[in-house]
């Protein structure tokens, strides 16, 4: 069955003509039990299928364990976004971003392709203080319509600093993960573990909290 | 399995219609009343832009709308898309994830916008369409317990409670969606409301074929309880005076909103709601700037009256413009 109709693929070929480098998609699966990888798969390969510029590599979590833990992944599906030279950029999918997440995911790839704004020099100059590994979670569902912008500036963000990983989690595929941080409001945001806020807030909320955690170590 | 793609709404880097280096028109907000507002303005020939935190406002966070003519039951999300692409076809230009902190009126009637990223903004006329949020409840533990159980958007939160008891609080129709939407997931959907329904007869109707939403008319909620997380409510009947404790996991605020006016408070006048009060023409007291939607003084907070609402508005805006341009010329042949 085609999960991309011929109006969001044409969206998806206009958009992702603004790509200046290619991505690699990097999903992480396992055979049974897991509920949406076959899905995650199959939208996966019907979305690279719509620029020359994007590119899919299919592991096994338990299998290629070696190359999940690089890339940090621990759960499935779990989707890692590489860059030309197949770096990764600290950016990950858990869950599959479909509903309103499909646009953090596409902006996630223009950004790893070179086709974003940069964040502005202040903002830099605050950032370029971290000096201590940040984790910032991004609990979501799939129909909320303000989670994605808050997915979008929490990838941002660990694109522009190498201590900062950034990670959407869809709160239903992980519901146990969801339930140990408490999360009944989404987008529900977890700074190492520890540090949390709810809703799409400024830029400036994260920031703030980001501080804080280099302040404590 | 669905997509709800809309990189044309939120992409930054667009380019739709050059914003000019002053306007005509500034429209502040993205929601019905500015997009039809923009509509008309750009159609009048003005130099129009429209400046926004979100395009599309809330009626994306509507699962569907089926009061709205010409679509018999469309999505929120894509209803707001629809009126975007409109805009986007005129070539409107819209600064977008800004805010406007501040209006100055100055010499020569112009206003001056004051923007969230420091910058300012020019425009002979404004219309303000910022639309309104959420009210609170205002009761003990709505504060404490707000992302622990206290919600106040149910297509956003509404499936982390499956298989819960959930509350909903309100008597409008945004109360009677969100109980039904809600009913599909949650085990039990308890609605509690302080007086009768205002709410639609058809969503009243299909409110009572369910079996597992149980309504308490006539109740007050007293308390949300909880210590990590809700518990439950606690509520007093008006009728008989009676107080109890409702057990809940999660309780969803649905009543009513607020205009988003703080920052034009003590420039144009309010009402006690804190809408601007504006005349038969959306005009505010201050001469220039206009008022439009959910933001504007009128009951019926409805997506067809604030299209209808920033219609007006633009077509006043004009007459208005056309009496300046008029004042000028006139004042020029004086000199």
């Amino acid at each position: 069955m085609k999960l991309l109709n011929d109006e969001v693929q044409a969206q998806l070929k206009t958009v992702f003509e603004n790509m200046q480098k290619d991505v690699t998609i990097a999903l992480f699966i396992k055979e049974d039990p897991c509920e949406t990888c076959q899905e995650t798969s199959d939208f996966l390969n019907e979305l690279v299928a719509t620029s020359p510029h994007l590119h899919l590599k299919m592991y096994d979590i338990e299998r290629d364990h070696a190359i999940a833990e690089q890339y940090n992944v621990k759960m499935v599906p779990s989707i890692v976004l590489l860059d030309q030279d197949q770096q990764y950029q600290r950016i990950k999918f858990n869950g599959i971003p479909a509903g309103h997440e499909i646009n953090s995911f596409v902006k996630g790839i223009l950004e790893v392709a070179g086709a974003g704004a940069p964040l502005s020099g202040e903002v830099m100059d605050r950032l370029s203080e971290v000096k201590h590994p940040v984790n910032i979670k991004v609990f979501v569902t799939l129909g909320c319509p303000h989670c994605s912008g808050a997915v979008e500036k929490a990838h941002k963000l660990a694109l522009s600093n190498e201590y900062i990983d950034a990670e959407m989690i869809e709160a239903q595929t992980f519901y146990d993960l969801s339930d140990r941080f408490n999360v009944s409001s989404v987008p529900k945001i977890v700074i190492n573990d520890d540090f949390e806020f709810v809703g799409n807030q400024p830029l400036e909320t994260f920031l703030e909290e980001i501080e804080k955690i280099q302040a404590v170590n | 399995m669905e997509l709800h793609l809309n990189m044309g709404i939120d992409s930054s880097k667009e380019k739709v219609g050059a914003i000019p280096v002053d306007a005509d028109v500034a429209i502040i907000g993205g929601g019905p009343a500015g997009i039809s507002a923009a509509i008309y303005a750009k159609r009048k020939g003005l130099r129009t832009v429209v400046i926004t935190e979100t395009t599309g406002g809330q009626i994306n966070d509507t699962t569907t709308v089926e009061n709205y003519p010409g679509f018999p039951m469309i999505s929120g999300e894509m209803l707001a898309r629809k009126f975007y692409d409109q805009a986007r076809e005129l070539n409107i230009p819209f600064m977008k994830s800004v805010g406007v902190k501040q209006i100055i009126s100055g010499a020569n009637n112009l206003k001056t916008l004051v923007l969230s990223d420091g910058n300012s903004y020019n425009a002979k006329a404004v219309i303000i369409a910022t639309g309104s949020r959420h009210r609170k409840l205002e009761v003990p533990g709505e504060e404490t317990l707000a992302g622990k159980g206290v919600a106040y958007c149910a297509i956003c939160d509404g499936p982390l409670f499956r298989d819960r008891n959930v509350v909903v609080v309100g008597g409008g129709n945004a109360a009677v969606e969100a109980a039904i939407d809600l009913s599909k997931l949650a085990t039990k959907v308890i609605m509690v409301h302080r007086s009768q329904f205002r709410a639609d007869q058809v969503l009243l109707d299909r409110m009572q074929r369910i079996n597992n939403i149980q309504v308490h008319l006539e109740t007050q909620i007293t308390e949300i309880q909880g210590i990590e997380k809700v518990s439950g409510i606690a509520v007093r009947n008006l009728t008989n005076r009676k107080r109890e404790v409702i057990p809940a996991d999660g309780v969803f605020v649905e009543v009513g909103y607020l205009a988003n006016t703080e920052f034009v408070k003590g420039l144009v006048d309010l009402n006690e709601r804190n809408e601007i009060i504006v005349d038969h023409k959306m005009q505010t007291s201050l001469s220039g700037i206009f008022a439009a939607g959910d933001v504007a003084e009128g009951p019926f907070k409805q997506i067809v009256i604030a299209v209808g609402e920033g219609a007006k508005a633009a077509l006043a805006a004009n007459e208005y413009l056309n009496t300046l341009t008029n004042e000028e010329e006139t004042n020029h042949e004086i000199a």
